[in-house]
Order: structure tokens, then sequence, then C-alpha cells
């Protein structure tokens, strides 16, 4: 800005040619967010409080009422509680299973040299698959009359019958078609599904972590397990942050494997694996329920926000090195 | 901890560990597999192995049903995607983080506050908004959600953020017209940025369930996971069927994983833990 204008053609300064350019080619990028996102998110909540109808003109204002119907529909144990209490269950099932596996198993590819990576690609390998077509190779190995875990539990009351300890053998298991066990069965092939995800950002953390702190602690004497709770994990700490978010978004938006894995009763039975993104698809797109459906929406937001910001919080806490 | 001892009980415990692990985790695959080649007889029948390999099951999902036009649906779709994400992600992390401009920060976080806005949110007015201008059943309508990620746009600013923009100072006054800097200049030198980002959008695309299911109405229109969903739905307890078509929808993305694992993991690492 300070040099002399020794070009007096040139009409734009350097700096403003430059800013001219940086929009342009945010143009349609911005657009895009603007149009594609922004607007849309704000069409939500537009539509929740209008009735619906194909025509926009015939839309009518019904200000907080799908609001009440939700709350009502809470209160009297509806659909929306069981949606809201099963992504509770799924958190906390999906959440410390990934944390927990994925953490364990970091530990011990961090401990190995040789098949390191091979190990790795295994356990990442089902989170690059489509969770539409493995949750129905779950459904199948889940299947009371003809899956294999039946197949595999018959076969160990066999055998332990046979040699004489009738008392350890398990009884073919409902899995997809109870109410009680539908929602951990779909759990663990979340858990399945997205460990290896957690295993890389966990090995990617431990490597991290510096070589010298942990001979200092053993030359000071302090054996694996110290080293572990004393060293190793506080490090960890931001890693451990992001992979519990990443992992929490995930179960709140839980749709593909739900829908697939019963898919003649979808969230069922009795709503016991419905989550609130499967509720608004099907209030949405089944039922034409457009602005409760976007209601319903609404509230994932909110839950989501909130999330984020519980996320923010505990971000802020820095680890130093 | 010190590589003296070659062997040691741990460290055999691990390997087993590990190797227990890894049959657990590539079981599911491998009983899809085994199932598609047994015929609906042997389905029912326990044997771990198949007793006669067949490949009707394939021969059936692939001959009689829409599968092929799904496959080419996908590829489509993910390849209309993949070329706008390239070019936009990479001009928005290269503006971003190399030209000076008024608004750069709100930019930023405007583009990073639709992180926030969860899918669910957006595919009803997305679907109002496709009715209306009569996308629906169409390439576009299925692609233009996923035209421009935010992710993608953070991916590339990363590798941006990395170049010195004495690099860039230096071309424009070399002459080096503004688009030559982005284009000329900074996109060969984010290569390995580029191969991640491409992957990860093909996989996400080729996986992309919920979007698709509402907008892609006509048969011949569905996506893969879509096809395959809807397909087995109609199958019934044909499990051969509906394993080969699960392996169908599986394999492709399976195989393009074993090929770029390095890149995918790279770039999950790189956006997870740095980013």
């Amino acid at each position: 800005m300070s040099s002399p204008p020794v070009k007096p053609k040139r009409r734009l300064s350097l700096s403003s040619r430059e800013a001219i350019w940086a929009y342009a080619f945010l143009l349609v990028p911005l657009a895009f967010f603007l149009f594609f996102r922004l607007w849309p998110a704000l069409q939500s909540f537009r539509l929740s409080f209008f009735s619906w109808h194909v025509d926009p003109e015939m839309r009518n204002f019904v200000g907080l009422q799908y609001y009440r119907e939700m709350w009502a529909e809470f209160v009297a144990r509806g659909p929306i509680f069981q949606a809201l209490r099963n992504m509770l269950f799924y958190f906390v099932l999906v959440v410390f299973g990934q944390v927990s596996l994925g953490l364990i198993s970091a530990l011990l590819l961090n401990s190995v040299t040789r098949f390191r990576s091979i190990f790795r690609a295994i356990y990442f390998a089902p989170y690059v698959t489509p969770a539409a077509a493995v949750a129905w190779v779950w459904g199948w190995m889940y299947s009371v009359n003809f899956g294999i875990f039946n197949k595999l539990l018959a076969d160990w009351s066999d055998w332990v019958t046979g040699i004489g300890l009738p008392w350890l053998a398990i009884d073919p298991q409902p899995f997809l078609t109870s109410p009680t066990q539908a929602l951990v069965a779909v759990s663990v092939v979340v858990i399945w599904q997205q460990l290896g995800f957690q295993v890389v950002i966990f090995l990617a953390g431990l490597q991290g972590i510096p070589k010298q702190f942990h001979e200092a602690a053993a030359i000071d004497g302090a054996n694996g397990w110290h080293r572990f709770w004393k060293v190793t994990f506080p490090l960890l700490n931001p890693v451990l942050v992001f992979s519990l978010i990443i992992s929490t978004i995930a179960t709140l938006q839980l749709f593909d494997q739900v829908v697939n894995i019963n898919f003649t009763d979808q969230g069922g039975p009795l709503g016991s694996t419905l989550t609130i993104a499967l509720y608004m698809y099907q209030q949405a797109f089944e039922k034409f329920r457009i602005g409760y459906a976007a209601a319903v929406t609404v509230l994932l937001f909110a839950i989501i926000m909130l999330v984020t910001l519980v996320q923010l919080r505990l971000t802020q806490r820095e680890v130093e090195y | 901890m010190v590589g003296i001892r070659r062997f040691s009980p741990g460290k055999l415990f691990a390997y087993l560990a590990l190797a227990v692990g890894s049959v657990v985790m590539a079981f599911p695959f491998v009983w899809m597999l085994l199932s598609s080649f047994k015929s609906l007889r042997e389905i029912f029948r326990f044997s771990f192995w198949p007793q006669a390999w067949t490949l009707a099951n394939y021969q059936e999902v692939l001959l009689n049903t829409q599968f092929p036009r799904w496959f080419m649906n996908s590829l489509i779709v993910a390849g209309i995607s993949t070329v706008s994400v390239l070019f936009f992600c990479s001009l928005v992390g290269y503006t971003l983080t190399k030209l000076r401009f008024p608004g750069k920060n709100f930019v930023f976080l405007l583009i990073l506050s639709t992180l926030m806005i969860p899918t669910e949110m957006l595919v009803i007015p997305w679907y109002v908004m496709s009715t209306e201008y009569g996308w629906v059943n169409t390439f576009w309508g299925i692609a233009f959600p996923g035209l421009i990620p935010a992710f993608g746009v953070f991916l590339m600013r990363q590798f941006f953020q990395s170049l010195p923009r004495d690099l860039f100072d230096a071309g424009r006054v070399d002459g080096v017209s503004e688009f030559g800097l982005y284009w000329r200049v900074g996109l060969p030198l984010v290569g390995p940025g580029l191969a991640a980002l491409a992957i990860f959008n093909f996989v996400g695309n080729w996986n992309a369930f919920l979007w698709p299911l509402i907008v892609a109405k006509s048969p011949s229109m569905r996506t893969i996971p879509v096809g395959v969903a809807l397909f087995s739905g109609e199958a019934g307890t044909a499990w051969n069927l509906i394993m080969a078509s699960a392996a169908l929808a599986v394999i492709p993305v399976l195989i393009v994983f074993f090929i770029f694992q390095r890149q995918i993991i790279e770039g999950v690492v790189l956006t997870g833990v740095k980013g």
C-alpha cells in the first residue's frame, strides 16, 4: 500500500486485485453452502411451524403445534420417547464399546512390529464398506433358526453336554427378534463397523507420545500398568475426546444399520431399536407428516449442538507435552 | 521397552490377541462370501464350506435384477461428485490460505458452521426442493448435496497451509495469473491431499444411503446400497441371493480400500488428529 503508484494505468491496487480474485473463486462454493446447507437448515425450522402442503401458498402457520404433539408423545412414552431412550442406550453401548476396544486394540498394535499394517487394514476394512449391505450380512448371522451364532451356540452346548458339563450349555438366543436383545445386537454391528476408525486414531495418538516419557518412567521404576495410567492415558486425552465426539455424533445419527438389519420391522421389535433419524424418515417419507418430521430434526439439531458445545468445553483444556 | 529381548510372552500374547481380533473383524465378510456360493438348500443346512460351490446366486442377481444399472448409477454419481469435490474443495482451501481478502474469517466460520447441521435436518428441504425443480430420479438430484463437502474444504486447507506463501508471491511477480497460481503452482503440490480426498469421497458416495433412498424413487435410478437394500427386502429368506448382492456391493469398495489403504488411513489420521 505504501509503494508509490508507479503505473498509473493500473486502477486497482495489488491487494484489491487479490481480493476480487478471492471472491470470484469463492462465488460458486459460497452459493452452494448458502443454498444447499444454510437455507435448507432454516427451511427445516420454518417447516416445523407450518402445516404441510405441496403448494407453499397453502401451508398454514400452526405455531408450536408439532412441538406440543412431540411433547405429548414423549410423555405418553410413544415412539419419540423410545427413540430418545434408545439413543441413550446406543450412546452408552457403542461409545463404551468403541473407545475401550479401540484403545485396547491400538495398544496391542503399538506393541507389535511385524504385520502391523496388515492387522490395521483388517480392523479398518469394515469402516469403508456400505453399512446398508453389511447390516444384511449381520442380519443373516443373527437369524434365529438358521444363523451362524445360534448354530455355534448349539454346537457348543452339544459339546459341553458330551463331556459331562451340561450346565455350561447355552440356549439359542432370539437376538433381533427380542425387544431386549435387538438394540445390543445392532450396537455390536455399529461397534464392529466403526472400530477400525477408532483404532487408527488411537494408534496415531500413541505414536505421537514422545518415547522419552516412557523411558523416563521406566527408569523411575514404573511398571507397565503405571506407565499406562500415569503417562499414556493422560497424554492421550485429546485423542480420547476426539474419538468420544466422533462416536457420539455417529450414534446420534444411526440410520443405515437399523433400517437394514430388520427390514420388515424397521426400528423394531416394538420400537426397541428405533432411532431419531429413522423416526424422522418414517414420519416424513412414509406418513408424509412433513411439519412434524421437521420438528423432530430440529430436536436432533439441538441435541447435536449441545454435544458440540460440550466438546468445545472439553477440548479447550489443552494438553501440553 | 527397549529391543533387547527379541521375544517375550507379552509380545506373543499381543500377536495372539490381534490374530483373534482380526478373525472376528473379517468373519462377517468371510461368511457373506461363503453363503453367497451356496444353494438355497445348503443355506438352510448347516455347513461351513459350501458343499457344491455355485455361481447361480450371482447370476440371478446380475441378470434378473437391475444390479448392473445400479452399479453404473453409483459410478456416475461418485464420478460427478468426485470431479466437483476435487476442484471446488481445493479452490476454497487455496483461497482461504493463500489469498488475502477482507472477510476471510467470516467465510471460514460460515463453512465451519455448516458442519454442525445434521444431514437429517437437510433431507426434507432437499426433497421439497427436488420435487419443485424436477430433480427427483436424476443423477443431479442424487449428487447435488455432496458436491462441496465442508470436510473436504478443511482437508485441502490443511494441505495448502503447509505450502509457503512466498512461492505464490514469486509466481505473481513472474506474471502467473491468479487462477494459474492455484491451478499450475498450488494443485501439483497437494497431490497426496487430492488423492486422499478423491478416495474418501468415492467411498462416501458409494456407501451413501439415506439421501439416495429418498430421491432415487424409480428402480432404474437406485444406487448400489439402495438397490441392494430394497432387493434384499423383497428376497425374503433367500439369504444366498441377499449375500450375493451384499458381496457385489462390498467387494468393489474393499478392493479400492486395499489398493489405497495407506492414503485412506493417513487421510483419517490427518483429518482426525490434526484437524
